[in-house]
């Protein structure tokens, strides 16, 4: 981390960036930023950020975890592929969200086989170790481990592994922004782009944030870089002219990562994709493509595929309104008393990213307040 | 799930994993998705994956902000 933030000059930097945001507010009027990514939505948190802003600036959580974002639908699908027999490998977070009935976890303690992995890379010991079973690995995320599932499949393909399938949930950020900025009744004047998909799928793909009049800027997930981003939209809004910067203290190609999007281009074809809380959005997920199609669980194991319908169901969880910026965490009913990270009724709540997770673990002061 | 943290590689490995360390703790991890790694390198380590080689720099337009600003704070505390 850059010495001039640590060596007692952090009070001060802090100070003069709050300085300017309150000077270019007074010309821009009140201002939200919506964050899209949960490693911001943390650090921004932890580091007690929030209390630093001024009055009239607001920060919003958007739809930044994939895990909250998974759909109802999609975890059924995953427990009809384990009580086929299969064995089902997924990361950890996937365990706990519920699906039409239930979750992986409950599903595992009926006798299903479903297992937690760190690593796409853990599937293919698991299949060789088990020569006579079903494989299935449960791909989910952004374009942050997309290209690692694209690694571990390709090592299928050349391996000429069989019994290692995938069921392909994965999304991709920019055209669930896109939507952001129509939602009806949502009003987000600029937005802090997700770090680490852009680590990897680089700033090309949000130019129409600029035609939509939407101010955008690239941080890392130190504080200062955080606080500077959030500078700049302030004045990108003030002065009506949007330009995205980056403001990291450790950089990295603007462009993205080249190998993993060319990895991904192999092995990917762009899908429509079911969002939880936001329906279907065309162009937003990820489909094995022709050379790969046969990877593809949906197809192996006769599963319906393709998005279904959007869910209609009222249980009284607004994790949709909360994934749209449309409702803070406390707003929902649930929050806090019949949903908490121990027994969470809705995807927020389970992973500890997400927005409701969050906020229940690091601002419980702020959330009593609206209650 | 989606927690990265950089890692300085130590070691490399012929199947294209690497012996990597953060914060004292060593891991495996995959670099199948970053060009031509070395030994040395710091990485940011997604899911087990390298997704992206660091630069120990700050990008210009966190020097020129940082620069701009505690230039206006100085002015501020002269006045």
């Amino acid at each position: 981390m850059s010495g001039r933030f640590t060596s007692g000059g952090a009070e001060a930097a802090f100070e003069a960036m709050r300085r300017e945001l309150e000077e270019a507010l007074r010309l821009s009027g009140p201002l939200t930023f919506m964050e899209v990514c949960g490693t911001h939505t943390v650090s921004i948190f932890r580091s007690g950020l929030r209390s630093l802003l001024p009055r009239g600036l607001s920060l919003l959580s958007g739809p930044g975890c994939p895990v909250c974002v998974t759909d109802r639908s999609e975890i059924d699908r995953a427990i009809e592929l384990a009580e086929k027999g299969c064995l089902v490998l997924t990361y950890g977070d996937m365990m706990r969200v519920p699906g039409t009935s239930g979750s992986l976890l409950e599903a595992r303690g009926r006798g299903a086989d479903v297992e937690v992995a760190t690593s796409a890379i853990q599937a293919l010991p698991a299949a060789r170790e088990n020569p006579d079973r079903d494989v299935v690995f449960l791909a989910v995320g952004f374009e942050t481990t997309a290209p690692a599932t694209a690694a571990m499949l390709r090592q299928v393909r050349s391996g000429g592994i069989r019994n290692l399938s995938v069921l392909c949930l994965h999304k991709t950020v920019p055209p669930v922004m896109r939507v952001l900025c129509s939602v009806p009744g949502l009003k987000v004047d600029g937005f802090l782009l997700p770090g680490n998909v852009t680590v990897v799928a680089g700033e090309g793909g949000y130019a129409f944030l600029a035609e939509a009049g939407k101010a955008a800027a690239v941080a890392g997930f130190e504080p200062e870089e955080i606080m500077a981003a959030l500078v700049d939209l302030v004045r990108q809004a003030a002065a009506g002219s949007y330009r995205i910067r980056a403001y990291r203290t450790r950089d990295v190609p603007r462009e993205g990562n080249t190998t993993a999007l060319r990895l991904m281009a192999e092995v990917f074809e762009p899908c429509d994709a079911l969002w939880r809380g936001l329906g279907l959005i065309p162009g937003s997920g990820l489909r094995l493509g022709k050379d790969y199609a046969r990877f593809d669980a949906l197809g192996k194991f006769g599963l319906k595929s393709g998005a279904g319908p959007a869910e209609a169901r009222d249980d009284g969880c607004q994790c949709g309104k909360i994934l749209s910026g449309l409702l803070t965490p406390p707003e929902c009913g649930l929050y806090g008393r019949a949903c908490t990270p121990l027994n969470p009724a809705g995807p927020c709540m389970v992973s500890s990213e997400g927005t409701c997770g969050a906020w229940y673990r690091f601002n419980r002061q702020e959330a009593e307040r609206w209650q | 799930m989606c927690l990265a943290a950089p890692y300085t590689i130590k070691e490399i490995f012929p199947d294209g994993s690497a012996r990597a360390v953060s914060g004292g703790v060593e891991t495996d991890i995959r670099l199948d998705l970053v060009e031509s790694p070395a030994s040395g390198d710091t990485v940011l380590v997604h899911a087990g994956f390298a997704i992206q080689k660091l630069d120990r720099g700050e990008s210009e337009e966190l020097i020129a902000l940082w620069n701009e600003v505690s230039r206006a704070a100085a002015a501020a505390f002269r006045a």
